[in-house]
């Protein structure tokens, strides 16, 4: 069992792939930590040795911000321009699309699912 | 895009002088200001700028984790009231 930075790796995945289930790691960095490490990304994670799931852990450890850390620093970062007074982090706080995209239509996916709005007669078709 | 390092952080010629002139004779007052692109340096710190929005001046009291922040920042050009509709008429007809 392969458990990484508190997440259980899928088994029957390729490393390079698997490392990516951490929080923090995407294909570029899991790239980076096998050639670091040493291990072939073409291995199968069941096929990990115990001595290299420790070299992977350590290595990572060291070397990258994952899950818990990271995600605490990015809520940091963005209480940090809430609280200096940002116009960043007032659309942050309002929950709506903060580098200037419209918000006229769209933006749904920071704005989440459409609310009705009281009293607002619904086009119909003539 | 980030801005090039070569040509260093922005600010207005006339806005760097005059805080370095109050700086020099250990002087605070507001500073009025229109240049809202301009960077926050290390040297603005405990300086308050009076922030052109388009229309009225916001008062901008710079702190250090402010700096690298560029002046427009903290002084917002949109006002939202919020919608109109039954619940802001509501609300208006009788104030609790």
């Amino acid at each position: 069992m392969a458990r990484i930075a508190g997440v259980d790796l899928p088994r029957e995945k390729r490393v390079e792939i698997a490392l990516t289930y951490i929080y923090g790691i995407g294909r570029p960095t899991s790239n980076r930590l096998l050639s670091d490490s040493g291990i072939s990304p073409d291995t199968r994670v069941r096929d990990l040795s115990d001595s290299e799931v420790a070299r992977l852990r350590q290595l990572i450890e060291r070397s990258t911000k994952v899950e818990g850390a990271l995600r605490t620093e990015i809520a940091m970062n963005i209480k940090r321009l809430m609280d200096i007074g940002t116009y960043r982090g007032s659309r942050h706080r309002k929950g709506l699309p903060v580098r200037g995209q419209r918000t006229h239509t769209n933006a749904r996916t920071k704005k989440g699912p459409r609310r009705a709005i009281a009293g607002k007669k619904k086009a119909t078709k003539k | 895009m980030a801005r090039s390092v070569k040509k260093g952080p922005f600010v207005q010629e006339a806005l760097l002088t005059k805080v370095q002139i109050l700086n020099s004779k250990n002087d605070k007052r507001v500073v009025k200001t229109w240049s809202r692109a301009s960077t926050i340096l290390p040297e603005f710190v405990g300086h308050t700028f009076a922030v052109h929005n388009g229309n009225k001046f916001v008062p901008v009291y710079v702190t250090e984790n402010m700096v690298g922040h560029k002046l427009g920042e903290f002084s917002p050009t949109r006002l939202f009231k919020g919608h109109s509709g039954k619940l802001v008429a509501d609300k208006k007809a009788k104030p609790e």
